[in-house]
C-alpha cells in the first residue's frame, strides 16, 4: 500500500451493492483522484415470472450514483460461483446440523476471489468495498484493522482473508462512524443517502428465512426434547434452529423462558433447556477447523489473544493453541454462551484481526458437548 | 482517446442530413394532420410525403404503411393484431428460436392466452430451413412471423421461399425486418410478406418512430383505439417531425445501400485480417454467406464476454454481447444457444460488432488492433 503513483494513475475497482456505504466508498476515492470503475455484482438470480429481480432495484441505484459521482459502471454475474463456493456450502452446513455464516465465506470466495480476478482483469490496482474495517501498511506486511465504528466493524465476515487479498484491498470508510457516512452522501447528494440499509442474509433479504430454508431442505419435524429426555413439544425440523435461539419453540407453562441447547441429528431430536443461563449453554473451549491468518508471518505454538464468537459480540480474552491442518484449540477465559459450530471464531489482538476459523466441536472442561454437534 | 462505435446495430447516430430536415420541421410544421385548416393541412401533407418515400422504399402502397413508434411497436402490432383477427380460424404460431425478443415474448404471451406456438430450431449458423416450416405448417396455423436478418449474429433467413410457401395458405406471414431494412433490398410483393417491421433508429433516423407494412386487406385488428389517424389502425396524433426524419433517412438509405454493403464487407475483411496478423484465435458466429453485411459476430476461445467487454470499452471500442438483464449483467443470448445449445463455450466468448455510418477503414483497424491486443493481454494473464 506504500503507493507513489499519482492517484489518477491508479485504476480502483469498487464493488457496489446499490447501498449507502459503497456509494460513499466510490465517491470518496473519487475525490481523491483515484480512476474508480464501479462494479455490481450480481450474485443470486431471484427473477420473478415478470423477469424482474430484487438487483434490479439496486443496479438502477448504483448507475444513479455512478452517474452522479462521475465514473463508469458495470454489472457481472457470479451466479454459479456463488451456487458452488457459497450456497452449496450454506445448504451442506444445515444438513449437517449447523448454523453457517454465508457472509464469511461470500467475502472470501466470491468478493475477495472471484470478483478481485475481475477487477484485476480490468487492469485494478486495488478492490475497494464498502465495509467498516481498515488495512494499514505495518512492518512490511497489511494488516487488517477494525472499522472505527464499533458498532458496525465488519472485520468478523473478513477474518478469511489472506495477506495476498489484503494487498490489493482498500476500505475507504472503514475510518468513518456510520453517521458520518450518511451525512457525506447527504452532502454530495448521492441517491442512497437515505436508502434503507439491507438486512440478514444476501439471498434470503428480507423474506422469511424458514419458507426459504424450506424451498432447499426437506424439513423433517421431531421431538423437542430436555437433556435427561423429557419430550416438551415438537420441532418442525432441525434446520430452523440455532444454539440459544429463544424464540419459536412454543413451550409455554411457569418459570423461566425455554432455549435451544442442542440438536441430535441421529434421533432427529431438539434439545431444549430453561433459563437464559442455563448451565448446557455454557463451555470452556472449542475446536476450529479452516483456520487462517491475515498475516504471512509465523505464529508460535500457543498465544493469548481475544476473540468474537458471533457478530457485534464483546471480544473475550482467549488461549489458542494451533494444530496441524488448519485446525486450533481455543480456550476461553471465561466460559462462554451458546458457542454454536458452523459460526466464526474470529481472533483479535488489539484492534488488529489475526485470522479465524469455523468453530467445529464445542468443549465444556476438556469434554466435548456432544448435543451441540 | 479516439472512439469507435461499433454497435450500430444497437442503434445509430442521426445522419446530419436527418437533422438538417427535422429541424426544418420543427421550425415550420406544428399543425395536427388531422386538422381542417391550413396549418393542419401543410402537416398532413408533409407526413405523406414521409409516407410515399417509406412505402417506395419496399415496393408498397402508401396506404399499406402504419406509422409505429418503432421495431418493438411493429412487431407487437403484428403479431397480436393477427392474432386478435384470426383466432377464431386456428390458434397456431410459427416462429423461430432467434427472433428478436420483441416477438419472441409476444408469442410467449400469447401461449398464455391459449394460442400454439411452434419455435423452429436453426442450424449452427442460425438459419432455418424452409422444410422445416412446411413441416410445421398446419391448417391451423394463422401467422409465421420469421425475422429477416437476426440482429446477433446477422443471418439472413430464406424469407422470399417462405413467402412462396405461404402463398396459398391462411397464415400471415410477418416478418421483422428491423436489422435488414437499408441494407437489403426488399420489395414485399417479390418476398410475398403480409407484414412487415422497421424502426428508423437503426439506419440513422430519429429514436421513437418506425412502421408496419401491412399489405391490403390483411387480417388484421388496431391495438390502439382513439382517433381515425392510421386508417384506424394506429390512434394517435402522428408524429410528424420524427417521420419527416425517418423519410430523410430512408431516402439515404436506400440511395447509399450498395455502396454501404462494400464498404461494410471491407471492413469485415480489415477486422479479420487484423486478427490474423495478430494470431488471435477466433471463430465468426453466422451464416458464410447469407449475412447482413454490418454485423460481425465473433468469437475468442479462452475470453469472458464480461471482463472482455469492460476493457473494450475501456479502450474506447464500443460493442456488445446478448442483452444485458435487468440487473445490468449479461444473460446468455438465445441466439447463441439456439444455435451452440446450452453450455456451448461460444455463449461467453462472443462479441459482437456491427458497422455504420461515420466510420473509416483506418478506425476499423485501429479497433480490431485494440481488441486485438486485449486478447492478447487477457489470455496471458490467466495462462
Amino acid at each position: 500500500m506504500t503507493e507513489t503513483r499519482d492517484p489518477s494513475q491508479i485504476r480502483v475497482v469498487v464493488g457496489m451493492s446499490g447501498g449507502v456505504d459503497s456509494s460513499v466508498a466510490a465517491y470518496l476515492l473519487k475525490q481523491q483522484g483515484y480512476d474508480v470503475i464501479g462494479i455490481f455484482m450480481k450474485n443470486w438470480d431471484d427473477t420473478d415470472e415478470n423477469g424482474v429481480c430484487t438487483a434490479t432495484e439496486d443496479y438502477e441505484d448504483v448507475i444513479k450514483v455512478c452517474n452522479q459521482i462521475g465514473i463508469p459502471y458495470y454489472a457481472v454475474n457470479f451466479e454459479k460461483e456463488y451456487w458452488d463456493k457459497v450456497f452449496t456450502y450454506f445448504l451442506e452446513e444445515y444438513k449437517a446440523g449447523r448454523t453457517p455464516n454465508p457472509d464469511v465465506m461470500c467475502n472470501k470466495e466470491i468478493k475477495f476471489k472471484a470478483f478481485l480476478e475481475h477487477a484485476l482483469k480490468l487492469g485494478a490496482d486495488y478492490l475497494a468495498t464498502g465495509h467498516y474495517a481498515r488495512v494499514e501498511e505495518r512492518d512490511g506486511e497489511v494488516v487488517l484493522l477494525r472499522g472505527v465504528d464499533r458498532n458496525k466493524d465488519q472485520t468478523y465476515f473478513l477474518n478469511q482473508l489472506t495477506q495476498e487479498q489484503l494487498k490489493k484491498v482498500m476500505f475507504p470508510i472503514g475510518h468513518l462512524e456510520k453517521k458520518k457516512v450518511r451525512e457525506i452522501a447527504e452532502e454530495a447528494g448521492l441517491a442512497t443517502a437515505k436508502k434503507k440499509d439491507s438486512t440478514g442474509i444476501c439471498f434470503i433479504g428480507e423474506r422469511n428465512f424458514k419458507e426459504f430454508l424450506s424451498n432447499y431442505l426437506p424439513a423433517q419435524p421431531g421431538n423437542m426434547e430436555t437433556l435427561d429426555g423429557k419430550v416438551m413439544g415438537k420441532h418442525d425440523g432441525l434446520m430452523y434452529y440455532t444454539i440459544g435461539q429463544r424464540h419459536g419453540l412454543g413451550i409455554g407453562g411457569a418459570g423461566e423462558p425455554w432455549f435451544v441447547v442442542g440438536k441430535d441429528l441421529k434421533r432427529n431430536v431438539l434439545y431444549v433447556g430453561q433459563g437464559f443461563h442455563n448451565e448446557a449453554l455454557y463451555s470452556t473451549s472449542l475446536k476450529a477447523i479452516n483456520m487462517s491468518f491475515t498475516s504471512n508471518k509465523p505464529k508460535p505454538k500457543k498465544f493469548a489473544c481475544t476473540a468474537k464468537f458471533r457478530y457485534r459480540q464483546e471480544d473475550s480474552p482467549v488461549e489458542v493453541e494451533l494444530l496441524d491442518d488448519h485446525r486450533a484449540v481455543i480456550t476461553f477465559q471465561v466460559p462462554q454462551r451458546a458457542i454454536t459450530p458452523g459460526q466464526a471464531v474470529v481472533l483479535y489482538d488489539g484492534e488488529v484481526c489475526l485470522g479465524g476459523g469455523t468453530i467445529d466441536e464445542v468443549f465444556k472442561n476438556g469434554e466435548k458437548l456432544t448435543y451441540v454437534g | 482517446m479516439q472512439t469507435f462505435y461499433l454497435d450500430h446495430a444497437a442503434t445509430s447516430p442521426v445522419h446530419p442530413e436527418v437533422i438538417e430536415k427535422m429541424t426544418e420541421a420543427m421550425t415550420n410544421v406544428y399543425g395536427n394532420p388531422s386538422s381542417i385548416h391550413a396549418a393542419g393541412r401543410y402537416a398532413r401533407k408533409v407526413l405523406d410525403e414521409a409516407r410515399s418515400i417509406l412505402a417506395r422504399s419496399i415496393g408498397a402502397k402508401d396506404t399499406e404503411i402504419i406509422f409505429t413508434s418503432g421495431g418493438t411497436e411493429g412487431d407487437n402490432t403484428a403479431i397480436f393484431g393477427v392474432a386478435q383477427a384470426l383466432k377464431s380460424k386456428g390458434k397456431h404460431i410459427i416462429t423461430t428460436a432467434v427472433e428478436h425478443h420483441a416477438v419472441l415474448h409476444s408469442c410467449e404471451q400469447l401461449e398464455k392466452a391459449g394460442f400454439e406456438v411452434t419455435y423452429l430450431p436453426v442450424d449452427e449458423t442460425g438459419r432455418i430451413s424452409v422444410e422445416s416450416v412446411k413441416e410445421a405448417l398446419r391448417e391451423d396455423t394463422i401467422l409465421v412471423t420469421i425475422m429477416f436478418g437476426n440482429n446477433e449474429v446477422g443471418t439472413i433467413q430464406p424469407i422470399k421461399e417462405i413467402g412462396e410457401l405461404l402463398k396459398n395458405h391462411q397464415a400471415v406471414f410477418h416478418t421483422d425486418a428491423v436489422q435488414a431494412y437499408g441494407l437489403e433490398k426488399i420489395d414485399v410483393n417479390e418476398l410475398h410478406v403480409d407484414l412487415l417491421s422497421v424502426s428508423s433508429h437503426k439506419i440513422n433516423g430519429p429514436k421513437g418512430i418506425g412502421f408496419l407494412y401491412q399489405r391490403e386487406k390483411t387480417p388484421f385488428t388496431a391495438t390502439f383505439y382513439g382517433g381515425s389517424q392510421e386508417r384506424k389502425r394506429r390512434a394517435g396524433t402522428e408524429n410528424v417531425h420524427a417521420a419527416v426524419g425517418f423519410a430523410k433517412a430512408v431516402e439515404i438509405a436506400q440511395r447509399e445501400m450498395e455502396t454501404k454493403r462494400q464498404t461494410y464487407l471491407q471492413f469485415r475483411k480489415i477486422f479479420l485480417e487484423v486478427l490474423e496478423q495478430e494470431q488471435i484465435s477466433y471463430k465468426v458466429n453466422g451464416h458464410e454467406e447469407y449475412f447482413l453485411k454490418h454485423i460481425l459476430n465473433i468469437s475468442f476461445p479462452g475470453m469472458d464476454v464480461e471482463s472482455f467487454l469492460v476493457n473494450l470499452d475501456m479502450d474506447g471500442v464500443y460493442a456488445s454481447s446478448g442483452s444485458a438483464c435487468t440487473a445490468g449483467s449479461i444473460d446468455p443470448s438465445h441466439v447463441l444457444v439456439a444455435m451452440y445449445g446450452k453450455g456451448a463455450p461460444e455463449l461467453r466468448n462472443s462479441i459482437r460488432f456491427s458497422f455504420g455510418l461515420g466510420l473509416t477503414e483506418a478506425d476499423i483497424q485501429q479497433a480490431a488492433e485494440r481488441t486485438a491486443r486485449i486478447v492478447k493481454r487477457m489470455t496471458n494473464s490467466l495462462n
